[in-house]
């Protein structure tokens, strides 16, 4: 016995850990699941809030009809020409920004690689994406709108463009690079050229990758308010072309959220359940498009 | 139909009339490509050193060597390609029936419609088999009869034409990997090359398989000059008829040490470790 | 007949020029290098156009107020005198709060996420569903921060107020919109950044960090802690920063719940005004060449402080993913 005792260590398995211990583990594993917790319910708060508000005064009237002068009652109230102007400008915006961002994205993965000129370029396209979307309204407001002394949806596309440009670049460049060199290597083993080899061998294995970038790109620009309120400003009436004030979802729903008038607050709601519903759905059919090319 | 006016396609489809067999004792063959003091670095790396070795026209090479010898780099000098994968520095000279490949003024594409090449894992493009094997002879404007002959005539060359004339809309990737293997070989085969690259050609395949390309290269041969790296040494002696054995050591930078008669280099190698490893003693 | 051995040349099928160019694709091929060039120095330049246009324009502010305008505290467009103070201190506010909520909540959802407390059929839906949040348009978190969380956030501001009204952070008389809500509403909305990357981070670590921490006798949140917050702490300061960036720039939720008052309170509770809230609600209606110039010198201060910020955050984040790389 005496023996055993000295040569055993103080082996006790089934010994807790000491109690400052346990509180501390247990302790910590509340406060990081109550935060967590905490952290979703805004999201929720808002959807909520987005679909019981909206789908309120959602019907077909809203999508087709102009905004109603207010104090009229009894006419038709929508925002149709808000839609039509946002898609206008997420128009112009995605003919600016997908071929220069696409030809970007492909001369980073396919010319520069890992040379200092590449990199270069990469991070000014990096920190291009992250200057503050208003910024980028004043910039489109001091080339175009004090150029053309007019707001326009062109001003309000190009500021859409710009913020468009390096979503599209990077994500391009990053579709490219999972190509596998071995279809470069057949193409070029065949004597064709950079171009022949980037279209017709690179750039088809790419493209669901390339589209999933082009639409989140365009699901972004689909909800910025920031660069349009100086630009493209807003408008009553349906858009009259590309250099006139346009009217813009977003921009209609920061009007109207200020408004005194309440049924101008509802119909923000229920442009914001529009909005919303477009932008998730351009970003859900972008994942779609991605899960395809997995398959 | 005089000789002048025949195509290449025509001449494919006419009966073998070189014999097989090669007579120690014939004068030497012309030679295709002809490499002098080659240095081949990736970027400041050096992986070759000083390679000199004759590629004889319309014979098969075969370059042997333990992993890491720079056999594939070696290959992937003569039409450079390596270029794609890295950069790539060169010293002495490569070539191609007299005109120096690393000359400035050579257009890359032009060399590499000259000399084809095969690569270690079949890499068929997702497209269809026809496509795969038009993709490189599209890009010359050719008719669409034209290019049906064309097509046919690689995928009979590449004995796949048989398995596959069902099937030319199907994709590509629905082929096996010994079909796909072929199918490479057709697409190289259509845009006419005089050289046909082949970086372990049967490494990614079935016995089988490796059999079946085995034997095209057999048929092939009488055609197209043919250089054909392999770890394969049963592959070497079977199908070539010319040798190199390249070997490296610590410092990795790969050395020609022998070269000859594919019979030569296994019954009566020069060099002890050209023996050693056609034994199977290393490597 | 039995091809003789004839010279080299001649027995080639084409003739032999490896120096001809392909007439067809030259061009083609020159315009399509060309053309990338093109494009990939115009979409990099596009940062210092952005910089040199309003730069440009807001010269003469510079040259009428100097740096003087930096800590100029008034702003009035009918009087022509204009200082930037009132809109810094309402930004660099509003962004510290938001920093300082959404760092503890973001690096909880971070660990939650990435470690194993909870199943994985719970992780990823809490990290989708965080990642949401990054895609709602801030217009739509502004509108709900007006009709929902304002009024949510006034019996807390009258505590506040009531309780701690002897600190001047709390000493004004609570009105509804003001810093403190800017504040939480921007929190809300840079949560998924911090979330996101800090979470990619923790999972970039390598696992035998963890078996190592653990096999020694560490227990979850003792490995977490002192093994690989500090392993990951230089990407999760990377995440922070980019927050930072975003906070700083961000416009309508903010100019929706701020109050738009010119002031500089100590107090939490009172209303403010930022840089990007005061460009939203001016620019449309400036037509005094000096009031645009006031606002294109604002626009500016904002572009260098969010550039500083973005290349430190972008630097950082680069670093760290270049290190994994080479792990």
């Amino acid at each position: 016995m005496e023996l055993s005792d000295r040569e055993l260590p103080d082996l006790d398995l089934q010994q807790p850990l000491s109690l400052p211990r346990r509180l501390f583990e247990y302790g910590t594993t509340a406060i990081a699941l109550g935060l967590t917790v905490v952290a979703l319910l805004p999201l929720f708060a808002i959807f909520w809030q987005i679909v019981s508000q909206g789908l309120q005064h959602l019907s077909l009237e809203v999508l087709v009809a102009l905004p109603a002068p207010v104090g009229m009652e009894d006419q038709p109230n929508g925002f149709a020409n808000a839609i039509l102007g946002t898609m206008m400008m997420v128009g112009v915006g995605a003919s600016v920004s997908v071929p220069f961002g696409v030809m970007t994205g492909i001369f980073l993965s396919e010319f520069a690689g890992g040379t200092a000129i590449a990199n270069g370029i990469r991070f000014a396209v990096k920190i291009l994406s992250s200057v503050p979307s208003i910024v980028v309204g004043v910039f489109a407001y001091a080339t175009i709108v004090l150029a053309t002394k007019q707001f326009s949806a062109l001003a309000g596309g190009f500021a859409l463009g710009v913020i468009m440009l390096p979503i599209v670049t990077l994500t391009t460049e990053e579709a490219l690079k999972l190509v596998p060199d071995t279809y470069r290597l057949a193409s070029a083993g065949l004597g064709e050229g950079r171009f022949s080899t980037t279209f017709r061998a690179v750039i088809p294995n790419a493209l669901p990758a390339i589209v999933t970038g082009v639409l989140l790109a365009v699901s972004r620009a689909a909800g910025e308010t920031a660069p349009l309120i100086f630009t493209a400003l807003s408008s009553q009436n349906w858009p009259q072309g590309l250099l006139s004030p346009t009217p813009s979802l977003s921009v209609l729903i920061f009007n109207y959220a200020d408004s005194p008038y309440r049924e101008q607050n509802a119909l923000a709601w229920t442009a914001a359940f529009v909005l919303l519903a477009i932008v998730l759905l351009v970003n859900t059919i972008s994942r779609q498009v991605t899960r395809k090319h997995l398959k | 139909m005089a000789s002048e006016e025949r195509t290449p396609y025509d001449r494919a489809l006419e009966p073998e009339i070189r014999d097989v067999s090669i007579e120690l004792s014939e004068p030497p063959p012309s030679t295709a490509i002809e490499v002098q003091n080659l240095h081949f670095h990736y970027g400041r790396r050096k992986v070759l050193e000083d390679i000199s070795i004759d590629i004889y026209q319309h014979h098969i090479t075969a370059v042997i060597g333990s992993s890491g010898c720079g056999k594939s780099t070696f290959l992937k000098a003569l039409n450079r390609i390596g270029e794609i994968e890295g950069n790539v520095n060169v010293a002495g000279s490569v070539r191609f029936f007299g005109q120096d490949i690393y000359d400035r003024r050579v257009n890359v594409n032009r060399l590499r419609r000259h000399i084809g090449m095969v690569f270690q894992r079949p890499n068929p493009f997702p497209i269809s088999i026809y496509d795969n094997v038009a993709y490189g002879v599209r890009r010359l404007g050719r008719s669409r009869v034209h290019l049906d002959e064309i097509v046919e005539s690689a995928l009979r060359r590449a004995v796949l034409w048989d398995e596959v004339k069902e099937d030319l809309k199907k994709s590509a990737l629905g082929l096996s990997g010994g079909q796909q293997q072929r199918l490479c070989i057709a697409r190289a085969l259509a845009i006419e090359p005089e050289v046909l690259l082949m970086d372990e050609p049967c490494s990614a395949l079935d016995p089988i398989s490796t059999m079946k390309i085995e034997e095209l290269l057999r048929q092939l041969r009488s055609r197209y000059t043919i250089v054909i790296v392999t770890h394969n040494m049963q592959q070497a002696s079977r199908v070539s008829d010319y040798t190199a054995f390249f070997n490296t050591d610590e410092s990795r930078i790969g050395r020609l040490v022998e070269f000859g008669p594919t019979v030569q280099i296994f019954t009566c190698a020069a060099n002890s470790s050209t023996r050693d490893y056609v034994e199977g003693r290393f490597g | 007949m039995i091809p003789s051995r004839s010279p080299a040349s001649e027995t080639l099928s084409h003739p032999l020029d490896l120096t001809q160019p392909d007439s067809k694709t030259r061009w083609l091929e020159t315009a399509f290098v060309l053309l990338a060039w093109g494009c990939a120095l115009l979409s990099a330049g596009t940062l210092f156009w952005i910089a040199r246009v309003v730069y440009q324009d807001a010269r003469p502010a510079i040259a009428e107020f100097g740096l003087e305008f930096l800590w100029g505290r008034e702003w009035s467009s009918t009087r022509e005198v204009f200082g930037a103070l009132p809109f810094v201190y309402g930004t660099l506010v509003t962004s510290a709060i938001a920093l300082l909520l959404a760092v503890p909540f973001g690096l909880a959802v971070a660990i939650v996420t990435s470690e194993t407390i909870l199943p994985q059929w719970v992780r990823s839906p809490v990290a989708f569903l965080i990642e949401l949040i990054a895609a709602i348009p801030s217009v739509i978190i502004g509108l709900w921060g007006i009709f929902v969380l304002v009024p949510f956030l006034m019996p807390l501001q009258r505590w506040l107020h009531e309780t701690l009204g002897w600190i001047p952070l709390f000493g004004s008389e609570p009105f509804g919109p003001g810093l403190l809500a800017a504040g939480v509403l921007l929190a809300i909305m840079i949560l998924p950044t911090i979330a996101a990357i800090s979470r990619d981070v923790l999972l970039a670590i390598p696992p035998e960090l963890r078996s190592a921490s653990r096999s020694l006798g560490a227990t979850r949140w003792e490995t977490i802690v002192r093994t690989l917050l500090p392993a990951g702490s230089a990407g999760i300061i990377g995440a922070i920063v980019l927050a930072l960036g975003r906070a700083l720039g961000e416009t309508m939720a903010v100019t929706m719940v701020i109050g738009n008052a010119v002031r500089i309170s100590p107090s939490l509770l009172d209303s403010g005004y930022t840089i990007p809230a005061i460009l939203a609600n001016q620019f449309a209606e400036a037509l005094k060449p000096i009031h645009i110039g006031a606002l294109m010198y604002l626009a500016l201060i904002l572009f260098g402080l969010t550039l500083v910020v973005n290349v430190i955050a972008v630097v950082l984040v680069q670093w760290v993913s270049r290190r994994a790389i080479v792990r």
